[in-house]
């Protein structure tokens, strides 16, 4: 659950959700569940030529397994908070 | 098999290169080096201070005439989907 929690802390922030089908989805973090699926608000795709299908799109919903990477704000991560959660999580018996 | 802690496994050894810069090879023929700021059981990983190469093959008709191309892209911090990873490593200085 750790990226769970990860995730949370940035609801708010603007991220571009790069998918595994190569589309980027720029927008702001609304939730996101323990399946690491996520709500975005206010999106825009990055080459709207491309995909024009998606051009009218507000709020989107992207299933936790197709994206690649979600690109974040370095200033958004606190990331001596994420190494001891990350030692903590590895840890504990599964 | 030995009991108690002195028993690693894998990800244990992940773990000692958290804060550090690491390799990690992922599927698509793309590579990243970055330092390694969170990770769990997925291999879900937050990078700081991310370079990604991407191969490109282009194959041609004669054998010689094939081209092997890179791109090079980089992200201040990047969430990495564990489906993906290949493997991770230190990073190899060439």
């Amino acid at each position: 659950m750790l990226f769970y929690s990860f995730f949370k802390t940035l609801v708010g922030q603007p991220v571009v959700v790069e998918l595994k089908n190569d589309m980027l989805i720029q927008g702001t973090l609304v939730s996101v569940d323990q399946f690491l699926n996520i709500k975005l608000d206010g999106v825009r795709v990055e080459d709207e030529r491309k995909y024009p299908h998606v051009a009218s799109l507000k709020n989107s919903f992207i299933r936790g397994s197709v994206v690649r990477y979600v690109h974040i704000p370095a200033t958004a991560v606190d990331t001596a908070l994420l190494q001891d959660a990350a030692r903590k999580e590895s840890q504990q018996p599964k | 098999m030995a009991t108690g802690s002195a028993v690693e496994q894998p990800l244990d050894l992940v773990r000692l290169s958290l804060d550090e810069r690491i390799y990690v090879k992922m599927r698509g023929d793309r590579e990243l080096r970055g330092r390694l700021h969170g990770y769990d059981q997925h291999m879900n990983m937050v990078l700081g201070e991310v370079e990604e190469t991407i191969t490109i093959v282009e194959p041609s008709d004669q054998p010689t005439e094939g081209s092997i191309q890179t791109v090079k892209k980089n992200y201040e911090m990047l969430f990495v989907r564990g489906d993906n990873v290949i493997l991770v490593a230190p990073p190899m200085r060439s």
